[in-house]
Protein backbone atom coordinates (compact mmCIF):
# COMPACT_ATOMS: atom_id res chain seq x y z
CA UNK A 1 0.00 0.00 0.00
CA UNK A 2 2.58 2.53 -0.93
CA UNK A 3 3.10 5.12 -3.58
CA UNK A 4 6.45 5.34 -5.25
CA UNK A 5 7.33 8.12 -7.66
CA UNK A 6 10.41 7.71 -9.82
CA UNK A 7 12.05 10.48 -11.84
CA UNK A 8 8.79 12.21 -12.62
CA UNK A 9 8.86 15.07 -15.13
CA UNK A 10 5.90 17.04 -16.38
CA UNK A 11 5.86 19.72 -19.08
CA UNK A 12 2.80 21.87 -19.78
CA UNK A 13 1.65 22.86 -23.29
CA UNK A 14 4.62 21.36 -25.02
CA UNK A 15 5.64 23.03 -28.26
CA UNK A 16 3.86 26.35 -27.68
CA UNK A 17 4.79 29.73 -26.28
CA UNK A 18 3.25 28.64 -22.99
CA UNK A 19 5.56 25.65 -22.54
CA UNK A 20 6.61 25.25 -18.93
CA UNK A 21 8.27 22.50 -16.96
CA UNK A 22 6.02 22.10 -13.94
CA UNK A 23 7.79 19.15 -12.33
CA UNK A 24 11.48 18.29 -12.48
CA UNK A 25 12.81 14.85 -11.66
CA UNK A 26 10.63 14.09 -8.65
CA UNK A 27 11.53 10.96 -6.66
CA UNK A 28 9.38 10.22 -3.61
CA UNK A 29 8.08 7.33 -1.60
CA UNK A 30 4.96 7.54 0.50
CA UNK A 31 4.46 4.45 2.69
CA UNK A 32 1.04 3.25 3.76
CA UNK A 33 -0.61 4.98 6.69
CA UNK A 34 1.59 8.03 6.77
CA UNK A 35 0.35 11.61 7.19
CA UNK A 36 2.35 13.62 4.69
CA UNK A 37 2.29 17.38 4.31
CA UNK A 38 3.27 19.03 1.04
CA UNK A 39 4.12 22.71 1.17
CA UNK A 40 5.24 25.11 -1.46
CA UNK A 41 4.48 28.38 -3.11
CA UNK A 42 1.75 29.01 -5.67
CA UNK A 43 3.18 27.57 -8.87
CA UNK A 44 5.69 25.31 -7.12
CA UNK A 45 4.06 22.26 -8.70
CA UNK A 46 2.33 20.78 -5.66
CA UNK A 47 -1.14 20.65 -7.22
CA UNK A 48 0.30 19.21 -10.43
CA UNK A 49 2.15 16.57 -8.44
CA UNK A 50 -0.89 15.30 -6.57
CA UNK A 51 -2.96 15.11 -9.75
CA UNK A 52 -0.43 12.59 -11.00
CA UNK A 53 -1.10 10.31 -8.07
CA UNK A 54 -4.54 9.25 -9.29
CA UNK A 55 -3.69 9.43 -12.95
CA UNK A 56 -5.56 12.65 -13.83
CA UNK A 57 -2.39 13.99 -15.41
CA UNK A 58 -0.05 11.73 -17.29
CA UNK A 59 3.62 12.37 -16.64
CA UNK A 60 5.79 13.46 -19.54
CA UNK A 61 8.53 11.17 -18.21
CA UNK A 62 8.97 8.88 -15.24
CA UNK A 63 6.92 6.23 -13.51
CA UNK A 64 4.52 6.02 -10.59
CA UNK A 65 4.12 2.73 -8.76
CA UNK A 66 1.01 2.18 -6.65
CA UNK A 67 1.45 -0.93 -4.51
CA UNK A 68 4.30 -1.87 -6.78
CA UNK A 69 2.23 -1.67 -9.97
CA UNK A 70 3.06 0.80 -12.72
CA UNK A 71 -0.02 2.97 -13.16
CA UNK A 72 0.99 3.78 -16.74
CA UNK A 73 1.07 0.07 -17.58
CA UNK A 74 -0.99 -1.05 -20.56
CA UNK A 75 -3.61 -3.01 -18.64
CA UNK A 76 -3.68 -0.91 -15.50
CA UNK A 77 -7.17 -0.23 -14.16
CA UNK A 78 -7.27 3.57 -13.80
CA UNK A 79 -10.82 3.53 -12.48
CA UNK A 80 -9.83 1.25 -9.63
CA UNK A 81 -6.87 3.51 -8.86
CA UNK A 82 -9.16 6.53 -8.69
CA UNK A 83 -11.46 4.82 -6.25
CA UNK A 84 -8.51 3.91 -4.04
CA UNK A 85 -6.75 7.26 -4.22
CA UNK A 86 -9.33 9.90 -3.33
CA UNK A 87 -8.47 13.44 -4.37
CA UNK A 88 -10.18 16.46 -2.84
CA UNK A 89 -9.52 19.48 -5.02
CA UNK A 90 -9.07 23.06 -3.95
CA UNK A 91 -12.49 24.63 -3.34
CA UNK A 92 -14.16 21.22 -3.65
CA UNK A 93 -17.57 22.83 -3.08
CA UNK A 94 -17.37 24.00 -6.72
CA UNK A 95 -18.02 20.43 -7.83
CA UNK A 96 -21.38 20.03 -6.05
CA UNK A 97 -24.23 19.54 -8.50
CA UNK A 98 -27.00 17.32 -7.17
CA UNK A 99 -30.41 18.38 -5.88
CA UNK A 100 -29.62 17.42 -2.31
CA UNK A 101 -26.52 16.79 -0.22
CA UNK A 102 -27.07 13.07 0.21
CA UNK A 103 -27.38 12.36 -3.52
CA UNK A 104 -24.29 14.42 -4.19
CA UNK A 105 -22.25 12.38 -1.75
CA UNK A 106 -23.70 9.23 -3.37
CA UNK A 107 -22.22 10.21 -6.74
CA UNK A 108 -18.82 8.63 -6.03
CA UNK A 109 -20.05 5.28 -4.67
CA UNK A 110 -22.64 5.11 -7.47
CA UNK A 111 -19.81 5.39 -10.01
CA UNK A 112 -18.10 2.53 -8.21
CA UNK A 113 -21.12 0.42 -9.15
CA UNK A 114 -22.57 -0.08 -5.67
CA UNK A 115 -26.26 -0.66 -4.98
CA UNK A 116 -28.50 2.24 -4.00
CA UNK A 117 -28.76 1.13 -0.38
CA UNK A 118 -25.04 0.69 -0.05
CA UNK A 119 -24.39 4.10 -1.63
CA UNK A 120 -26.69 5.75 0.86
CA UNK A 121 -25.22 3.92 3.77
CA UNK A 122 -21.73 4.98 2.76
CA UNK A 123 -22.87 8.54 2.14
CA UNK A 124 -24.42 8.78 5.60
CA UNK A 125 -21.29 7.34 7.13
CA UNK A 126 -19.07 9.84 5.25
CA UNK A 127 -21.28 12.77 6.16
CA UNK A 128 -21.11 11.73 9.80
CA UNK A 129 -17.31 11.53 9.55
CA UNK A 130 -17.03 15.13 8.32
CA UNK A 131 -19.45 16.25 11.00
CA UNK A 132 -22.32 17.52 8.88
CA UNK A 133 -25.62 17.46 10.78
CA UNK A 134 -28.38 15.14 9.58
CA UNK A 135 -30.85 17.97 9.08
CA UNK A 136 -28.81 19.15 6.08
CA UNK A 137 -28.83 15.82 4.22
CA UNK A 138 -31.98 16.64 2.26
CA UNK A 139 -31.24 20.32 1.58
CA UNK A 140 -29.75 21.65 -1.64
CA UNK A 141 -25.94 21.81 -1.46
CA UNK A 142 -26.15 25.37 -2.78
CA UNK A 143 -28.04 26.52 0.32
CA UNK A 144 -25.32 25.51 2.76
CA UNK A 145 -22.72 27.85 4.22
CA UNK A 146 -19.16 27.84 2.89
CA UNK A 147 -17.81 25.51 5.58
CA UNK A 148 -20.74 23.12 5.30
CA UNK A 149 -20.40 22.96 1.53
CA UNK A 150 -16.74 22.09 1.94
CA UNK A 151 -17.62 19.29 4.37
CA UNK A 152 -20.23 17.90 2.02
CA UNK A 153 -17.70 17.92 -0.84
CA UNK A 154 -15.04 16.18 1.24
CA UNK A 155 -17.65 13.60 2.24
CA UNK A 156 -18.24 13.04 -1.48
CA UNK A 157 -14.71 11.70 -1.76
CA UNK A 158 -14.67 9.88 1.60
CA UNK A 159 -17.82 7.97 0.64
CA UNK A 160 -15.72 6.11 -1.93
CA UNK A 161 -13.67 4.73 1.01
CA UNK A 162 -10.29 5.60 -0.47
CA UNK A 163 -7.12 4.03 0.91
CA UNK A 164 -5.22 7.23 0.24
CA UNK A 165 -6.82 10.61 0.82
CA UNK A 166 -5.25 13.63 -0.87
CA UNK A 167 -6.47 17.09 0.07
CA UNK A 168 -5.42 20.18 -1.87
CA UNK A 169 -5.61 23.20 0.44
CA UNK A 170 -8.75 21.97 2.19
CA UNK A 171 -8.91 25.06 4.38
CA UNK A 172 -8.46 27.80 1.75
CA UNK A 173 -11.00 30.56 2.26
CA UNK A 174 -12.38 29.24 5.55
CA UNK A 175 -12.45 31.14 8.83
CA UNK A 176 -10.08 30.01 11.64
CA UNK A 177 -12.78 27.99 13.38
CA UNK A 178 -13.82 26.17 10.19
CA UNK A 179 -10.17 25.56 9.40
CA UNK A 180 -9.39 23.95 12.75
CA UNK A 181 -12.53 21.84 12.64
CA UNK A 182 -11.76 20.44 9.22
CA UNK A 183 -8.12 19.74 10.00
CA UNK A 184 -9.00 18.09 13.32
CA UNK A 185 -11.52 15.94 11.50
CA UNK A 186 -8.87 14.87 9.00
CA UNK A 187 -6.41 14.08 11.79
CA UNK A 188 -9.14 12.06 13.53
CA UNK A 189 -9.80 10.14 10.33
CA UNK A 190 -6.14 9.38 9.91
CA UNK A 191 -5.86 8.14 13.48
CA UNK A 192 -8.94 5.94 13.42
CA UNK A 193 -8.68 4.40 9.97
CA UNK A 194 -5.53 3.15 8.30
CA UNK A 195 -5.81 5.76 5.59
CA UNK A 196 -2.75 7.45 4.12
CA UNK A 197 -3.31 11.22 4.16
CA UNK A 198 -1.53 13.69 1.93
CA UNK A 199 -2.26 17.28 2.88
CA UNK A 200 -1.28 20.13 0.59
CA UNK A 201 -1.12 23.51 2.26
CA UNK A 202 0.94 26.61 2.54
CA UNK A 203 0.36 27.12 6.20
CA UNK A 204 3.41 25.88 8.09
CA UNK A 205 1.50 25.87 11.35
CA UNK A 206 -1.15 23.49 10.04
CA UNK A 207 1.32 21.12 8.50
CA UNK A 208 3.67 21.15 11.49
CA UNK A 209 0.79 20.29 13.79
CA UNK A 210 -0.49 17.27 11.87
CA UNK A 211 2.07 15.81 9.49
CA UNK A 212 4.55 12.99 10.23
CA UNK A 213 6.62 14.09 7.30
CA UNK A 214 6.92 17.27 5.28
CA UNK A 215 7.77 17.61 1.61
CA UNK A 216 8.77 21.10 0.54
CA UNK A 217 8.33 21.88 -3.14
CA UNK A 218 10.07 24.74 -4.88
CA UNK A 219 9.99 25.51 -8.61
CA UNK A 220 8.88 22.03 -9.56
CA UNK A 221 11.46 20.23 -7.44
CA UNK A 222 11.51 18.58 -4.04
CA UNK A 223 13.54 20.93 -1.87
CA UNK A 224 13.28 19.13 1.49
CA UNK A 225 11.76 15.85 2.53
CA UNK A 226 11.82 14.92 6.21
CA UNK A 227 10.20 15.17 9.63
CA UNK A 228 8.92 18.61 10.67
CA UNK A 229 11.94 19.07 12.91
CA UNK A 230 14.41 18.25 10.13
CA UNK A 231 12.66 20.50 7.66
CA UNK A 232 12.21 23.49 9.95
CA UNK A 233 15.88 23.32 10.92
CA UNK A 234 16.35 24.88 7.47
CA UNK A 235 14.18 27.83 8.37
CA UNK A 236 16.66 30.33 6.93
CA UNK A 237 16.62 28.59 3.54
CA UNK A 238 12.84 28.29 3.66
CA UNK A 239 12.65 32.02 4.17
CA UNK A 240 14.90 32.61 1.19
CA UNK A 241 12.36 30.92 -1.10
CA UNK A 242 9.47 32.85 0.41
CA UNK A 243 8.21 30.22 2.84
CA UNK A 244 8.57 30.39 6.60
CA UNK A 245 8.86 28.09 9.57
CA UNK A 246 6.05 28.12 12.15
CA UNK A 247 6.06 31.18 14.36
CA UNK A 248 7.13 29.18 17.41
CA UNK A 249 10.39 28.27 15.67
CA UNK A 250 11.25 31.97 15.55
CA UNK A 251 10.31 32.52 19.18
CA UNK A 252 12.44 29.58 20.29
CA UNK A 253 15.45 30.86 18.36
CA UNK A 254 14.99 34.32 19.79
CA UNK A 255 14.75 32.89 23.33
CA UNK A 256 17.88 30.82 22.78
CA UNK A 257 19.72 33.90 21.57
CA UNK A 258 18.83 35.66 24.80
CA UNK A 259 20.31 32.84 26.83
CA UNK A 260 17.39 30.54 27.53
CA UNK A 261 18.29 26.89 26.99
CA UNK A 262 15.11 25.81 25.15
CA UNK A 263 14.45 23.11 22.56
CA UNK A 264 15.31 24.95 19.33
CA UNK A 265 13.15 23.05 16.91
CA UNK A 266 9.87 22.78 18.68
CA UNK A 267 7.35 22.84 15.84
CA UNK A 268 4.03 23.15 17.65
CA UNK A 269 2.86 25.58 20.29
CA UNK A 270 2.31 22.76 22.79
CA UNK A 271 5.86 21.46 22.35
CA UNK A 272 7.27 24.94 22.73
CA UNK A 273 5.27 25.59 25.87
CA UNK A 274 6.53 22.33 27.44
CA UNK A 275 10.10 23.15 26.61
CA UNK A 276 9.87 26.68 28.00
CA UNK A 277 8.19 25.46 31.18
CA UNK A 278 10.94 22.93 31.67
CA UNK A 279 13.65 25.56 31.46
CA UNK A 280 11.83 28.20 33.46
CA UNK A 281 10.66 25.64 36.02
CA UNK A 282 14.28 24.63 36.70
CA UNK A 283 15.20 28.15 37.72
CA UNK B 1 -7.11 18.13 -22.28
CA UNK B 2 -9.16 21.23 -22.82
CA UNK B 3 -6.10 23.44 -22.98
CA UNK B 4 -5.56 22.33 -26.57
CA UNK B 5 -8.33 24.50 -27.97
CA UNK B 6 -6.39 27.37 -29.52
CA UNK B 7 -8.87 28.90 -31.96
CA UNK B 8 -9.63 32.54 -31.18
CA UNK B 9 -6.92 32.85 -28.56
CA UNK B 10 -4.06 35.30 -28.34
CA UNK B 11 -0.54 34.08 -29.03
CA UNK B 12 2.07 36.31 -27.42
CA UNK B 13 5.04 37.15 -29.65
CA UNK B 14 6.89 40.22 -30.81
CA UNK B 15 6.15 40.88 -34.45
CA UNK B 16 5.12 43.67 -36.77
CA UNK B 17 1.63 42.18 -36.94
CA UNK B 18 1.30 42.18 -33.17
CA UNK B 19 2.19 45.86 -33.05
CA UNK B 20 -0.24 47.03 -35.74
CA UNK B 21 -3.27 49.08 -34.78
CA UNK B 22 -6.21 46.73 -34.19
CA UNK B 23 -8.38 48.80 -36.57
CA UNK B 24 -5.97 48.06 -39.41
CA UNK B 25 -6.10 44.36 -38.64
CA UNK B 26 -9.88 44.32 -38.44
CA UNK B 27 -10.38 46.19 -41.71
CA UNK B 28 -7.69 44.09 -43.39
CA UNK B 29 -9.29 40.86 -42.21
CA UNK B 30 -12.70 41.87 -43.51
CA UNK B 31 -11.22 42.90 -46.88
CA UNK B 32 -9.24 39.67 -47.04
CA UNK B 33 -12.32 37.58 -46.33
CA UNK B 34 -14.33 39.38 -49.01
CA UNK B 35 -11.51 39.09 -51.53
CA UNK B 36 -11.45 35.31 -51.09
CA UNK B 37 -14.86 35.14 -52.75
CA UNK B 38 -14.17 37.56 -55.57
CA UNK B 39 -12.18 35.37 -57.95
CA UNK B 40 -12.54 32.04 -59.70
CA UNK B 41 -9.25 31.21 -61.38
CA UNK B 42 -6.67 29.08 -59.67
CA UNK B 43 -4.11 31.87 -60.11
CA UNK B 44 -6.01 33.85 -57.49
CA UNK B 45 -5.56 30.96 -55.06
CA UNK B 46 -1.82 30.98 -55.67
CA UNK B 47 -1.67 34.67 -54.87
CA UNK B 48 -3.76 34.20 -51.72
CA UNK B 49 -1.54 31.32 -50.57
CA UNK B 50 1.62 33.36 -50.98
CA UNK B 51 0.08 36.30 -49.11
CA UNK B 52 -1.22 34.18 -46.25
CA UNK B 53 2.02 32.25 -45.79
CA UNK B 54 4.02 35.50 -45.79
CA UNK B 55 1.75 36.94 -43.11
CA UNK B 56 2.05 33.81 -40.95
CA UNK B 57 5.80 34.01 -41.31
CA UNK B 58 5.84 37.68 -40.28
CA UNK B 59 3.50 37.04 -37.33
CA UNK B 60 5.96 34.58 -35.73
CA UNK B 61 3.06 32.32 -34.75
CA UNK B 62 4.23 28.74 -35.42
CA UNK B 63 2.39 27.14 -38.34
CA UNK B 64 1.91 24.01 -36.24
CA UNK B 65 0.08 26.03 -33.61
CA UNK B 66 -2.28 27.50 -36.21
CA UNK B 67 -2.99 24.10 -37.75
CA UNK B 68 -3.75 22.63 -34.35
CA UNK B 69 -6.40 25.32 -33.93
CA UNK B 70 -8.19 23.93 -37.01
CA UNK B 71 -9.14 20.68 -35.28
CA UNK B 72 -12.54 21.83 -33.98
CA UNK B 73 -13.73 22.84 -37.46
CA UNK B 74 -12.76 19.67 -39.29
CA UNK B 75 -16.32 18.35 -38.95
CA UNK B 76 -17.79 21.48 -40.50
CA UNK B 77 -15.24 21.33 -43.26
CA UNK B 78 -16.01 17.70 -44.06
CA UNK B 79 -19.75 18.31 -44.25
CA UNK B 80 -19.29 21.23 -46.62
CA UNK B 81 -16.93 19.24 -48.78
CA UNK B 82 -19.26 16.23 -49.02
CA UNK B 83 -22.23 18.39 -49.91
CA UNK B 84 -20.30 20.12 -52.65
CA UNK B 85 -18.79 16.91 -53.89
CA UNK B 86 -22.02 14.97 -54.34
CA UNK B 87 -24.70 17.55 -54.90
CA UNK B 88 -23.20 19.72 -57.62
CA UNK B 89 -23.87 18.26 -61.04
CA UNK B 90 -21.81 20.08 -63.63
CA UNK B 91 -19.77 18.87 -66.54
CA UNK B 92 -18.49 15.35 -67.11
CA UNK B 93 -19.15 12.55 -64.62
CA UNK B 94 -15.85 11.34 -63.12
CA UNK B 95 -16.95 8.51 -60.81
CA UNK B 96 -20.34 6.97 -60.30
CA UNK B 97 -21.25 4.52 -57.56
CA UNK B 98 -24.84 3.46 -56.84
CA UNK B 99 -26.92 6.68 -56.75
CA UNK B 100 -23.92 8.85 -55.97
CA UNK B 101 -21.84 10.42 -58.65
CA UNK B 102 -19.01 12.88 -58.68
CA UNK B 103 -18.84 15.36 -61.50
CA UNK B 104 -16.04 17.61 -62.63
CA UNK B 105 -17.87 20.62 -61.30
CA UNK B 106 -18.56 18.92 -57.97
CA UNK B 107 -14.94 17.97 -57.38
CA UNK B 108 -13.76 21.39 -58.45
CA UNK B 109 -16.19 23.17 -56.17
CA UNK B 110 -15.49 20.88 -53.21
CA UNK B 111 -11.74 21.38 -53.38
CA UNK B 112 -11.88 25.12 -53.95
CA UNK B 113 -14.52 25.62 -51.27
CA UNK B 114 -12.39 23.63 -48.84
CA UNK B 115 -9.35 25.75 -49.58
CA UNK B 116 -11.43 28.91 -49.22
CA UNK B 117 -12.79 27.85 -45.85
CA UNK B 118 -9.36 26.93 -44.55
CA UNK B 119 -7.95 30.27 -45.72
CA UNK B 120 -10.90 32.09 -44.23
CA UNK B 121 -10.36 30.54 -40.83
CA UNK B 122 -6.58 30.77 -40.93
CA UNK B 123 -6.80 34.44 -41.91
CA UNK B 124 -9.23 35.40 -39.18
CA UNK B 125 -7.51 33.35 -36.52
CA UNK B 126 -4.25 35.01 -37.48
CA UNK B 127 -5.93 38.25 -36.43
CA UNK B 128 -6.99 36.88 -33.04
CA UNK B 129 -3.57 35.29 -32.54
CA UNK B 130 -1.86 38.65 -32.97
CA UNK B 131 -4.40 40.90 -31.24
CA UNK B 132 -5.22 40.82 -27.54
CA UNK B 133 -8.94 40.73 -26.72
CA UNK B 134 -8.71 44.22 -25.28
CA UNK B 135 -7.13 45.66 -28.41
CA UNK B 136 -9.72 43.88 -30.49
CA UNK B 137 -12.68 45.39 -28.67
CA UNK B 138 -10.99 48.80 -28.64
CA UNK B 139 -10.67 48.52 -32.38
CA UNK B 140 -14.26 47.43 -32.87
CA UNK B 141 -15.52 50.20 -30.62
CA UNK B 142 -13.57 52.79 -32.51
CA UNK B 143 -14.64 51.49 -35.94
CA UNK B 144 -18.30 51.33 -34.96
CA UNK B 145 -18.36 54.75 -33.31
CA UNK B 146 -20.35 56.35 -36.17
CA UNK B 147 -23.23 54.01 -35.29
CA UNK B 148 -23.47 55.73 -31.91
CA UNK B 149 -25.18 58.62 -33.68
CA UNK B 150 -28.15 56.43 -34.47
CA UNK B 151 -28.28 55.34 -30.80
CA UNK B 152 -26.54 52.01 -31.12
CA UNK B 153 -24.89 51.36 -27.71
CA UNK B 154 -21.46 50.82 -29.24
CA UNK B 155 -19.49 51.07 -26.01
CA UNK B 156 -21.74 48.64 -24.18
CA UNK B 157 -21.54 46.11 -27.00
CA UNK B 158 -17.77 46.40 -27.04
CA UNK B 159 -17.61 46.00 -23.25
CA UNK B 160 -19.80 42.88 -23.40
CA UNK B 161 -17.56 41.46 -26.09
CA UNK B 162 -14.40 42.08 -24.18
CA UNK B 163 -15.85 40.52 -21.04
CA UNK B 164 -17.04 37.51 -23.00
CA UNK B 165 -13.62 37.08 -24.59
CA UNK B 166 -11.88 37.56 -21.28
CA UNK B 167 -13.95 34.80 -19.73
CA UNK B 168 -13.24 32.16 -22.37
CA UNK B 169 -9.92 31.03 -20.89
CA UNK B 170 -11.27 31.31 -17.33
CA UNK B 171 -14.26 29.14 -18.08
CA UNK B 172 -12.11 26.66 -19.99
CA UNK B 173 -9.86 26.32 -16.98
CA UNK B 174 -12.88 25.97 -14.72
CA UNK B 175 -14.31 23.24 -16.95
CA UNK B 176 -11.01 21.42 -16.85
CA UNK B 177 -10.96 21.59 -13.06
CA UNK B 178 -14.55 20.43 -12.63
CA UNK B 179 -14.03 17.59 -15.11
CA UNK B 180 -11.00 16.44 -13.19
CA UNK B 181 -12.83 16.67 -9.88
CA UNK B 182 -15.70 14.54 -11.17
CA UNK B 183 -13.36 12.04 -12.83
CA UNK B 184 -11.61 11.77 -9.48
CA UNK B 185 -15.00 10.80 -8.05
CA UNK B 186 -15.27 8.06 -10.63
CA UNK B 187 -17.33 9.87 -13.28
CA UNK B 188 -17.13 8.19 -16.67
CA UNK B 189 -17.25 10.79 -19.43
CA UNK B 190 -16.16 8.72 -22.38
CA UNK B 191 -18.06 5.47 -22.73
CA UNK B 192 -21.76 4.91 -23.40
CA UNK B 193 -24.14 6.01 -26.12
CA UNK B 194 -25.12 9.61 -26.87
CA UNK B 195 -27.87 9.66 -24.25
CA UNK B 196 -25.58 8.33 -21.51
CA UNK B 197 -22.86 10.74 -22.57
CA UNK B 198 -25.27 13.67 -22.40
CA UNK B 199 -26.36 12.54 -18.95
CA UNK B 200 -22.79 12.27 -17.78
CA UNK B 201 -22.32 15.96 -18.65
CA UNK B 202 -24.74 17.06 -15.92
CA UNK B 203 -22.16 16.83 -13.10
CA UNK B 204 -19.98 19.15 -15.16
CA UNK B 205 -22.52 21.59 -16.57
CA UNK B 206 -24.33 22.34 -13.31
CA UNK B 207 -21.21 23.43 -11.39
CA UNK B 208 -19.99 25.29 -14.49
CA UNK B 209 -23.18 27.34 -14.73
CA UNK B 210 -23.19 28.03 -11.01
CA UNK B 211 -19.62 29.25 -11.22
CA UNK B 212 -20.29 31.37 -14.32
CA UNK B 213 -23.14 33.14 -12.53
CA UNK B 214 -21.03 33.60 -9.42
CA UNK B 215 -18.23 35.13 -11.45
CA UNK B 216 -20.60 37.39 -13.38
CA UNK B 217 -22.07 38.59 -10.12
CA UNK B 218 -18.64 39.29 -8.64
CA UNK B 219 -17.52 41.15 -11.74
CA UNK B 220 -20.65 43.31 -11.85
CA UNK B 221 -20.11 44.16 -8.20
CA UNK B 222 -16.44 45.02 -8.75
CA UNK B 223 -17.29 47.23 -11.73
CA UNK B 224 -19.95 49.10 -9.80
CA UNK B 225 -17.62 49.54 -6.86
CA UNK B 226 -15.31 51.37 -9.27
CA UNK B 227 -18.15 53.58 -10.47
CA UNK B 228 -18.57 52.06 -13.92
CA UNK B 229 -21.73 53.50 -15.48
CA UNK B 230 -21.47 52.88 -19.21
CA UNK B 231 -19.68 54.63 -22.01
CA UNK B 232 -20.90 58.19 -21.66
CA UNK B 233 -18.06 60.60 -20.98
CA UNK B 234 -15.59 57.75 -20.54
CA UNK B 235 -12.05 58.37 -21.79
CA UNK B 236 -9.35 55.89 -22.68
CA UNK B 237 -6.01 55.39 -21.01
CA UNK B 238 -4.42 54.38 -24.30
CA UNK B 239 -6.37 55.94 -27.17
CA UNK B 240 -5.72 54.33 -30.56
CA UNK B 241 -3.48 56.33 -32.88
CA UNK B 242 -2.35 55.43 -36.40
CA UNK B 243 1.40 55.33 -37.09
CA UNK B 244 3.39 55.13 -40.32
CA UNK B 245 3.40 51.34 -40.17
CA UNK B 246 -0.39 51.27 -39.93
CA UNK B 247 -0.77 53.48 -43.00
CA UNK B 248 1.71 51.32 -44.89
CA UNK B 249 -0.28 48.24 -43.86
CA UNK B 250 -3.49 49.76 -45.26
CA UNK B 251 -1.74 50.38 -48.56
CA UNK B 252 -0.33 46.85 -48.71
CA UNK B 253 -3.72 45.29 -47.98
CA UNK B 254 -5.47 47.41 -50.61
CA UNK B 255 -2.79 46.51 -53.15
CA UNK B 256 -3.16 42.83 -52.29
CA UNK B 257 -6.94 42.87 -52.56
CA UNK B 258 -6.97 44.62 -55.96
CA UNK B 259 -4.08 42.45 -57.11
CA UNK B 260 -5.62 39.15 -56.12
CA UNK B 261 -8.98 40.02 -57.65
CA UNK B 262 -7.40 41.14 -60.92
CA UNK B 263 -5.13 38.11 -61.13
CA UNK B 264 -7.88 35.71 -60.10
CA UNK B 265 -10.27 37.08 -62.70
CA UNK B 266 -8.17 37.95 -65.68
CA UNK B 267 -5.15 35.67 -65.67
CA UNK B 268 -6.48 32.40 -67.01
CA UNK B 269 -4.46 29.32 -66.14
CA UNK B 270 -5.76 25.83 -65.71
CA UNK B 271 -4.43 22.63 -64.24
CA UNK B 272 -6.65 19.67 -65.20
CA UNK B 273 -10.18 20.68 -64.14
CA UNK B 274 -9.22 23.51 -61.83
Amino acid sequence: MSIKIEHLNYIYSRGTAYEKQALKDICLEIPHGEFVGIIGHTGSGKSTLIQHLNGLIKATEGTILYNGEDIYGEYYNMKELRSQVGLVFQYPEHQLFEVDVLSDVCFGPKNQGLSKEECEQRAREALKLVGLKEKYYQSSPFELSGGQKRRAAIAGVLAMRPKVLILDEPTAGLDPKGRDEILDQIAYLHKNTDMTVILVSHSMEDIAKYADRIIVMNQGQVMYNGTPKEVFAHYKELEAVGLAAPQVTYIMHELAERGLDVELFATTVAEAADSIMEVVGND
Amino acid sequence: MIRDITIGQYYPAKSVLHRLDPRVKLVATVLYLISLFMFKNITGYFAATVFLLTLIRISKVPLKYILRGMKPIIMLLMITLLFNLFLIKEGEVLVSVWILSITEGGLRNAVLMGVRLIYLITGSSLMTFTTTPNELTDGIESLLKPLGRIHVPVHEIAMMMSIALRFIPILLEETDKIMKAQIARGADLESGNILQKAKSMIPILVPLFVSAFRRANDLAMAMEARCYRGGEGRTKMKPLRYTGADRAAYVIVLLYVTGVILIGRYVPFRIWIF
